[in-house]
Parts: structure tokens; sequence; C-alpha cells
């Protein structure tokens, strides 16, 4: 599904990624890992680049328009899908059906309906993250590529966002620092390190101790 | 910064030299206790048009600011392109009056002058204001939408929503200006204020002058009371119709006989053929309109502008503390806001306008009109800036106070502000000329009274090229001194 032969990105003369060859087959589930600053959120806006058609993106700054509310930010992943008269009047007064859809989407990831139509602004950091994975969920894409989808959540919620992902998408490419919830809900791991994929396994037989050398 | 404000001081001190100042009238003290009596005593019965004049006045901003932000904000989506930007500066650099003394010739007194006068310049400032607010937003929730979400719909969920408080706050603060606008376009015949308050003025009437002025105030200063975004098509239906009722009609022959003949240059209207001989003819004719008219106006227009701006500052220094929490306690900042208020509500043309009458036609009140109303704009804002400063609990008082320890720290935007406004207050400048001293504005108006409509068009667009030249200066001196304007707060 996705290619990069030998891909490197500079900005302002310092090389960031430097010849870097992935391929990401459908239905894998990968974990990029590494320190920050390594590369991996260049390495997945490459890959966003190249397939945008049903790829969904949660990018680490999320992405979302705080003055709209939850369900009109989670409405925005299928904004392609109507025309754009229906769009403008969602707009300005949701349609039942489409709050009921997301309503769900939302449900699933411990998103009350009580916060459906309040801004985004006003919610917690973790509240947000979810709700732009809901977007992703939503948009009901081949493919999600997450930068930290789960960095402003606890343990307990963290693990019903990635089962949530991963049941929502086939392709599956995600980057995180939590080495332990990489092992455990994706199937390949590759480790990035100044710029360059220094690792890629599967993750069976893998246990935290084999990523260790990735962050010193 | 110290430099340059030296330096822009010199430059004043030597246009002073150069500069007309001379009272003329021949008992100006006298006149102005007249006026402040009649000014402490509104007579709110006295013109029957009364509120005719003031809902006139309103139906025309309220026109000009729509069709402004109809066009304005189309434009700003084509920012991109040069020569909408470059478009838009000239529109812009043109002052509404200009506009109107145009459009009086092709329209006649129908009320498409006043709002065509309001709307065009106002359209061009405002495209740059929204575009630069666009520009600001966030780009990651437009960079993350499905593919295929459509341009339109792209637009109003992924940019507008977070630019809307913004481009309201602005939207608002035009309209303000509009109703300025369209008070002073009075002045040249149109239904509105300035008509009302230049008859009864000219004939001693100071009570009906004051009662004007203060309903004025007030309508400019309930602005957030009674604009409320649902009451918008009400008040656009209600102006509409009001103005709809004048009966003036538009011949199109006068219009094409405008456009096509009378701004077309003499020496090229007269000639049969476009030889040498035309060319010289026109070459002659520029060159004495310039060294006769554009020369003199332009160094005219300098003079009072740099003298203003240099003044403006001072008064702004004088004025900042009277709003200010620093140095003063409620009643002394409410006072100090009220006349704060009243200066700055006033369009510099009635203040100019008034000076004129009670010292005679000379620069001196041109200059104190300019500098009483940007002081006041200017310290007004800083006055705000002061308030959340943090001082230490041993600060000093007074003019220690000032002098150490608040001036230094709103030194840079206090200049930031005073040169943005240094582009106002050269577009004032040229058309206070239409009152009587020789700036560009005296030579425009009497071009146009002169039935020479090729040589009012010419010396417009000087003025314009002026215009845009300071423009372009105050932007690098601000770029160089690295100093930040907001559009929302000038």
């Amino acid at each position: 599904m996705f290619r990069l032969e030998n891909a490197t990105i500079a900005y302002n003369g310092t090389k960031v990624l430097e010849n870097v060859s992935l391929r990401i087959r459908k239905g894998e589930r990968v974990a990029l890992v590494g320190r920050s600053g390594a590369g991996k959120s260049t390495l997945l806006k490459l890959l966003f680049a190249q397939r945008r058609v049903d790829t969904a993106i949660i990018p680490q700054e999320l992405g979302l328009v705080r003055p709209l509310s939850l369900f009109h930010n989670v409405y925005m992943g299928r904004l392609n899908a109507n025309p754009t008269w229906y769009n403008l009047i969602n707009l300005i007064r949701p349609r039942r059906r489409e709050v009921e859809t997301v309503r769900q989407v939302a449900e699933r990831l411990e998103l009350h309906q009580d916060k459906l139509f309040t801004p985004v602004g006003q919610l917690s950091g973790g509240q947000q993250q979810r709700t732009a994975v809901a977007r992703a969920i939503h948009q009901n894409g081949r493919a999600v590529l997450g930068d930290e989808p789960v960095s402003s959540v606890d343990g307990r919620q963290s693990r019903i966002v990635l089962e949530n992902i991963n049941a929502a998408h086939d392709t599956v490419v995600l980057t995180m620092h939590d080495v332990d919830l990489a092992i455990a809900y994706t199937n390949r791991i590759v480790g990035v390190q100044n710029g360059q994929i220094v690792f890629d396994e599967s993750t069976a037989d893998l246990s935290a101790h084999d990523l260790e050398f990735l962050y010193h | 910064m110290v430099r340059t404000s030296l330096l822009f001081l010199a430059i004043a001190l030597g246009c002073l030299a150069f500069a007309d100042l001379e009272v003329t009238t021949v008992n100006p003290w006298q006149e102005m206790g007249r006026l402040g009596l009649g000014l402490l005593t509104p007579d709110f019965f006295a013109t029957d048009r009364l509120l005719e004049s003031l809902l006139n006045t309103l139906a025309f901003a309220l026109l000009g600011v729509a069709l402004a932000n109809v066009f304005g904000f189309a434009l700003a989506l084509l920012f991109h392109y040069r020569i909408v930007r470059m478009g838009c500066a000239f529109v812009r650099a043109i002052h509404e009056l200009f506009w109107a003394l145009i459009f009086l010739q092709i329209f006649g007194l129908h009320p498409l002058t006043g709002i065509l006068a309001i709307g065009i310049p106002f359209a061009g400032i405002v495209a740059k204001v929204y575009a630069e607010i666009l520009e600001e937003m966030d780009p990651v929730p437009l960079q993350v939408l499905p593919a295929g979400s459509g341009v339109v719909s792209s637009f109003f969920y992924a940019r507008i929503p977070q630019a809307w408080a913004h481009l309201k706050t602005y939207g608002l603060y035009r309209l303000e200006c509009a109703l300025r606008s369209s008070a002073i376009l009075g002045f040249i015949g149109l239904p509105t204020l300035g008509f009302h308050l230049e008859s009864a003025f000219s004939q001693g009437h100071y009570s009906e002058v004051s009662a004007l002025l203060i309903l004025f105030y007030i309508m400019i200063g309930t602005i957030r009371w009674w604009m409320r975004s649902w009451l918008i098509p009400i008040y656009l239906l209600g102006a509409a119709y009001l103005l709809s009722g004048t009966h003036v009609e538009i011949y199109f022959d006068t219009v094409l006989r405008f456009v096509t003949q009378d701004i077309v240059p003499h020496p090229i209207r007269v000639a049969h053929s476009l030889d040498w001989a035309t060319l010289t003819h026109l070459y002659d004719w520029a060159k004495s309109l310039f060294v006769n008219q554009a020369w003199p106006g332009i160094i005219n227009t300098l003079l009072v502008t740099m003298i203003s701006l240099v003044a403006s500052g001072i008064l702004t220094l004088l004025f900042f503390p009277l709003i200010s929490p620093k140095f003063f306690g409620r009643w002394g900042q409410s006072l100090g806001h009220v006349f704060l208020v009243v200066l700055r509500s006033t369009p510099e043309y009635i203040l100019a306008y008034i000076g004129l009458q009670l010292l005679g036609p000379s620069m001196l009140p041109a200059i104190l009109a300019l500098a009483l109303h940007n002081g006041a704009i200017i310290g007004h804002l800083i006055g705000r800036y002061t308030e959340p400063l943090a001082l230490r609990p041993d600060s000093p008082h007074g003019i220690d106070l000032y002098a150490y320890e608040i001036l230094p720290r709103v030194y840079p935007q206090f200049l930031a502000f005073l040169f943005y406004r240094w582009e106002v207050i050269l577009r004032e400048t040229a058309i206070l000329g239409i009152l009587g001293i020789h700036t560009l504005g005296f030579f425009v108006d009497s071009a146009f009274a002169d039935i020479r409509f090729d040589r009012a068009l010419l010396l417009i667009f000087i003025t314009a090229m002026l215009n845009m030249l300071v423009d372009g200066v105050s932007r690098r001196i601000r770029a160089g001194l690295r100093l930040n304007t907001t559009p929302e707060e000038t």
C-alpha cells in the first residue's frame, strides 16, 4: 500500500530523513518507534502524501477546529461524502442522521453525548485527542496514520482507543513512544534513529527490552 | 527608536518654519466663547430634520460597509494575485470624499454616490485585513480533510470558524469608521449629518450643532448594543428603503460622457491625431498642472502631515494617562474616557471645519484637528495597553512613574501605532484642502468646481501615489524597528 524508496527529506539544511526505504502492505499494523526528533512524524507525513485518497491521518497537533463542536469536527471526516449544500446546512443545523452516526463513533471512544455540541476548544486534552481519532475512524478509510494517537490519554483509555483504531482500518501505521503498547497492538515494529530505519521486525517474540537501544 | 523619533521631531520643527500658521479671524476668543456656550446648551428640537439626517448617515454607512464586506471578502480570497493587492492599495489610497466628488459628477446626488464613495475604498481596506486574518489561521485542519471534500465545504469548515471572531470585531470597527465617513459626506451635499452641521454652524446656531454632535456620539458609542448579527438584514432593508425615497435620476449619457470625454486630458481630447504636436501639448499641459498645482499641493500636504504626525504623537503621550488605571482612579478614568471618546468620534474634517471658522484659513486649525483626533485614538489604545502592565510594589508615583516605568514600556507600541496612522493622517490632510488650505484637496476641489475633470482626476491620482509612497515608507520603518500592529486595533 505504501512504498518509500531512498527518500531523503531535509529542513533548512538539516537532514530529517536519509535514504529511507519502507514498504507497507495492506493488512499490516505498523508501529514507528524511536526518540523524539528521530524523524517519525516526517515519515508519517510522507506516507500520507502518497495515498491521500483512502487514508486518514491523526497529526500530532490534531488539526481540530477549536470553535466548532465535537460533532462538527468528527463530521469533517466525511466532508467528501456529501454535496456542498448538504455540508453547509449541516454546519448551521446538524442533521439528525449525521448526529446519530457521529454519536455512535464517539461513544465507542468514551466521548459522552453530553459533549457532542461542546466547542472542541473547551474539551480536555484527552477528549480532544479522542475527537481527532473519532474523526479518522468516521472517515472510513482503508488506512490510518496516527502520530502519537494516545499520548494524552491514560492507560485504560489508550487500550480502548487502539482497539478501535485497529477494528476500523485494514492498515495501520502509528508512531508511539510507549513501547509496550506498540508491541501489544501492532504486528510490526519499525525503529527510527537519526533519520534512518535501524530496526524492522515483526512483533512476535519481541519484548520491550529489545528496543531499549533506540532510546539511548 | 529614539533616533527615529528625534529625526521626525526635527523634520516637523523644520516644517514648522515653512508652515503658514497665522490666526486670521478678528476676534477668535469671542466666537469660541459663543461656541462653548452653544455646546453646553444643546437644542434637540431645532432641526426638524435632526432624526432624518442621523438616519441617512446610518443608512449610507450600513449600505457602504455591506458592499465593502461582500466585495472585500471576495477580493481577500484572491489576494495571492499581485494585481489584486495593488488594485486594493490604489483604491484605498483615495479618500472617501474624493470618491464622492467623482461620483457626484456621474450620479449627482443619487444615494449611489454616497454608497460607492464609502464602499469602494473600504472594500480595498477590508480585503487586505481579511486576507491577513485568514492567512494567520492554523492550516492543519485543512490538511487533514479527506480528499475530495470540495473547496467550498473545506473553506467553511476548516478556515472560516477560526477567523470568525476576528472578522466580526474588525467588521464592527469598519462600521464605526463608515459612520464617520458618512457624516462628512454631508459637507459636499449628501443629506447626512455634515450637511446640517455645516448649515447650522455657518449661521451661528451652536446649540443645534451641539445637539447634532451629541446624538452622533451616542449613535457611535452605543454601536455594540444595537448592532447584532441577526438584525443586519433588517437594517439593510430599512436603509435601502429610506434611501430609495430620494428622487434623483441617473442619466446614462452623463455617465458615458464623463468616462469617455471629461476625464480625458484636454490636449488628447481636442487632438485630431496622436502626433508629435499632441504629445508636446500633453507634456506642457501636464507640466503646467504639476508646477502650478500638484507640486505646491504636495509640499503643503507633506508640511501639514509631518507637523501633525509629531503633534499627534505629543498629544498621545499627554492623553494616554487620562484613561490609565496606573495614573487615575475610577472617576478620573471615566472623565478621561469621555474626553477621548468625543475627540476620536468626531471626524477630523468636522474638527478642522470648526477650527477654520474660529481661527481663519491657515494650516493651524488643520494641524490641531489632526493632532487632537489622532492623539485621542492612539492615546486610547496606549491607555488600554497600560492596564495589564505589572509594576513592582515600590514603584514611584506621578511623573516619575510616567517617565521611568510606563513610558519606556509603551514607547515601541506607541511608535507602531503612530507610524501606522501616518498614512491615514496624510490621506486626511489631502482632503482638508477642500476646506480652503492649499493641500492637494484644494486643487482637486477647484478643478471639480471649474469643471476640469481631467485635471481633477490626475490630481487625485497623484494624491493616491503620494499616499502609497508614505504607506510604503511607514511599513519599512516599522519593519526596520520591528514594530507590530494588529489591524483590529487601528
